[in-house]
């Protein structure tokens, strides 16, 4: 097994006539990580991913793989395997041949490609199915078949596009698992592509949310859920009530923001802006539903809302709680279901308590739409 | 409800004359091949006969004609197949704006007369030898005005059209990531196309190959014109017309439709076996029960049909090997010459009474029945209809011992003007 290979994209522009489809990318990625991009459909994913293996020439930059150039190397000469966003088997090979095409490719006889699809086979458990027919394999099966066929040529580097996406629910999360496992025993490279942000945070290292055509952060999934850089981010990675407003005051690395119709709230500032915010200024605060808390009804503070109930719904593992503010602002309220019948009864009014540091700042911006 | 069955029945009706309007010329001319009366026609029926099918395999023209054509066909189906496959390919990645104008124009030749295209292929070498120098004699010269070389490519510049238009049908379902798969798995350009394309196209190919074969044997508006000095199975079919045909070419109709049937019935089965194992294999059918049949034929009426359909051409040829239509022959001619003779006689007493009364002349004399397989045709000779029947003597007292020779004792004619 060849172990991972650092891929860097150095200031990556791709243009398609006058639409710029990716703009000005500079991603570094170690070698044997679990790298994502995350966003909405659209926003360019795919076009990066096809710069990486070859597919498309990018406009201005340079894409390094191992520290070499690909400038001008095709897609069958890059260290790279991509698992197409359709996965793309070929329906008139059985499995085993599909398996081992990179090895039938490169010259290598039957027999010993039989050998090497069958170990593969056994690896992602399909044990005995290698002569059938991609059409005659389950969606997940079709899914493991185009991941062991991407790994059968032995590449440094794996490209991942969407490959999760046509498969329900458990299965997905049972892929996601595996594919985490077979990325830290192989230990190359991995490059994974997705607009659900679960998988995104589950499995990567390190992820980098995508927003038309640009990088809005790059960061551990952790980093990146509870430090957003952008209101994109903060928007579109989990869930969040949006606090429009100014910046009242700031104190080291806490603003007051003076918000529309919340009155004024105490904030951390998003470190990624943290000199970019002035007094003046038109900011977005960010608290998450899970964030707030239910407090004594009369006490009033910089990190206090007043709201009145209007809906509760029951979600399993949390009760989600749907609140109307001063102004008719709404806002949303998560409770962990610790047993509870229910939180409150419509018509309510309730104090929300959070954690000023628990909250976000961050210059006003565009919002990832629902 | 009443208007229902009506509308049933109609369309039934319709069904019935929609194909006997399509299988009834063939059927009607795959029967005549059967009967040995020398003009090909099924009534009246003289004898069952296989002699027409010696006639035609010992017809050295026809057999030349078919060994051309075959090879004609061969190789317009290289030709044409490679260039259709080539121009759809093209077709798919040339730059979306020129896209209608390369099609209009690679499909121009179908809307091109097959005249025009013979002509223009045979004047285009000709001056292409002209041009690059190629005088009397020379190799380049004998080339260029070769018939198989000249009909192979006159053939194909039409020919590959329909080859593209089938390619393009099936290259529209192609999945370009399919091949961009086999890219990025190492594979090289051409490891690419011949491992993933070719292998996707090759239904299209066999069905274009098919095509073009059934296009180029049956050809004759180019092919006329470009054969010189060659001759394949339309252009000699074409001169025997001219010349009167007799029912070997029905035998050989005959022949081209069983083979037609058989393939057909043969690609069915193959196919309907196939579905059926997959049906099989994805559990969406059961297996086929124990059975006498082998396991190819269970449930699959093609193949049944297809194997029966064999057994009665081995029978067919089996017995016209050790059946022999003489003594119905001979039956038939003594039976017909007895009725000419009835009718002679007839037509000599009523002359004797006329004679009797006024003043005898001439007698018929002929009786003689001359041998020759065409006998009989002038029989069924409309144009017999229209002779002039006011001297029947001067007909039936010339027999000339060949076709035509009993002709006017038919001849309605003949009885009304002795009366
Ligand atoms: N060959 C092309 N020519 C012109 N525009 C293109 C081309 N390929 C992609 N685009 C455009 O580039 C943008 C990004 O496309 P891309 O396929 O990378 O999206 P994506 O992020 O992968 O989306 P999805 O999640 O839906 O797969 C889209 O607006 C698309 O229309
Ligand atoms: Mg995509």
């Amino acid at each position: 097994m060849s172990s991972g290979v650092a891929v860097n994209l150095e200031d990556i522009w791709i243009r398609f006539g006058d639409f710029v489809a990716v703009r000005d990318a500079n991603v570094n990625i170690n070698g044997g990580d679990f790298f994502s991009f995350l966003g909405p459909s659209g926003c360019g994913k795919t076009t990066i991913l096809r710069a990486v293996s070859g597919f498309l020439d990018p406009s201005e930059g340079r894409v390094l793989i191992g520290g070499k150039d690909m400038a001008g190397i095709g897609p069958n000469k890059r260290p790279t395997a991509l698992i197409f966003q359709n996965l793309a088997l070929f329906p008139l090979m059985k499995v085993w041949e599909n398996i081992s095409f990179s090895m039938e490719v490169a010259g290598i006889g039957a027999k010993e490609r039989r050998k090497r699809a069958d170990e593969l086979l056994d690896m992602i458990a399909l044990e005995g199915q290698g002569d059938k027919l991609p059409s005659e394999l389950s969606g997940g099966q079709k899914q493991r078949v185009a991941i062991a066929r991407a790994l059968c040529a032995n590449p440094d580097v794996l490209l991942l596009d969407e490959p999760l996406s046509a498969l329900d629910l458990k299965l997905r999360q049972h892929m996601r698992t595996e594919l985490r496992e077979i990325q830290k025993r192989v230990g190359i490279t991995f490059i994974y592509i997705t607009h659900d942000q679960g998988e995104a945070l589950t499995m990567s290292d390190n992820v980098a949310v995508m927003k038309a055509g640009v990088i809005d952060q790059i960061d551990s999934g952790h980093n990146i859920y509870d430090h957003p850089a952008t209101p994109f981010v903060a928007s579109f990675v989990g869930e969040n009530n949006v606090f429009r407003g100014k910046i009242k005051s700031i104190n080291g690395n806490e603003a007051i923001v003076s918000t529309n119709r919340s009155g004024d709230l105490l904030s951390r500032i998003a470190p990624a802006q943290l000199g970019n915010l002035n007094v003046g200024d038109d900011a977005m605060m960010f608290i998450r539903p899970e964030v707030l808390k239910l407090g004594p009804a009369e006490e009033s503070s910089k990190s206090t809302i007043s709201a009145d109930v209007m809906n509760e719904e029951f979600e399993g593992n949390t009760f989600s709680v749907f609140l109307e503010g001063d102004g008719g602002k709404s806002i949303k309220m998560s409770v962990p279901n610790a047993g509870q019948d229910h939180i409150s009864s419509r018509g309510e009014n309730l104090s929300l308590h959070y954690d000023p540091s628990n909250a976000v700042v961050m210059p006003a911006g565009e919002l990832a739409s629902e | 409800m009443k208007s229902d069955s009506l509308i049933r029945i109609a369309l039934g009706a319709y069904l019935l004359i929609f194909f006997s309007y399509l299988l009834g010329p063939l059927v009607v001319m795959s029967l005549t091949a059967f009967n040995s009366s020398s003009f090909p026609s099924v009534s009246p029926w003289a004898c069952f006969t296989f002699e027409w099918f010696d006639v035609l395999f010992n017809d050295r023209h026809i057999r030349e004609g078919i060994y051309y054509s075959i090879i004609i066909g061969i190789g317009t189906v290289i030709l044409s197949v490679s260039m259709g496959l080539a121009a759809s390919i093209v077709l798919t990645q040339v730059w979306p704006r020129l896209r209608s104008t390369y099609y209009t124009m690679i499909i121009a030749p179908i809307l091109i007369p097959g005249v025009v295209l013979g002509i223009s292929t045979l004047v285009f070498w000709d001056r292409l030898g002209g041009f690059l120098g190629a005088t009397e004699g020379s190799v380049l010269h004998g080339l260029f005005h070769n018939g198989l070389f000249l009909t192979i490519l006159g053939q194909s510049s039409f020919i590959a059209s329909y080859a593209m238009l089938v390619f393009v049908a099936r290259l529209q379902r192609f999945d370009t990531g399919l091949t961009e798969a086999a890219l990025d798995l190492g594979a090289t350009h051409t490891q690419a196309f011949r491992k993933i394309l070719l292998p996707f196209m090759r239904p299209a190919i066999a069905s274009a190959a098919v095509l073009a074969f059934l296009a180029s044997f049956e050809n004759y508006n180019t092919t006329t014109f470009t054969i010189i000095d060659y001759k394949t199975l339309t252009t000699v079919l074409a001169q025997k017309v001219r010349l009167g045909i007799n029912p070997s070419i029905s035998s050989l109709a005959f022949i081209i439709i069983v083979l037609t049937i058989f393939a057909a019935l043969t690609l069915e089965a193959t196919q309907s076996h196939k579905r059926r194992r997959e049906a099989v294999a994805q559990g969406r059918m059961k297996p086929a029960g124990k059975s006498i049949l082998p396991s190819f034929m269970r449930g699959n009426i093609a193949a049944i049909i297809c194997v029966l359909l064999a057994f009665v051409v081995i029978f067919m040829v089996t017995t016209a090997q050790s059946y022999s239509p003489e003594m119905c022959k001979a039956e038939v001619r003594e039976a017909r010459q007895l009725e000419i003779q009835e009718r002679i006689e007839a037509l000599n007493a009523a002359r004797a009474e006329r004679e009797a009364t006024e003043e005898p002349t001439s007698t018929v004399t002929d009786e003689q029945a001359p041998a020759s397989s065409g006998a009989f045709g002038g029989v069924f000779d409309p144009g017999n209809l229209s002779t002039d029947t006011a001297e029947p003597e001067a007909e039936t007292t010339a027999p000339a011992g060949g076709s035509g020779a009993f002709g006017n004792a038919f001849d309605p004619g003949n009885l009304e003007t002795e009366d």
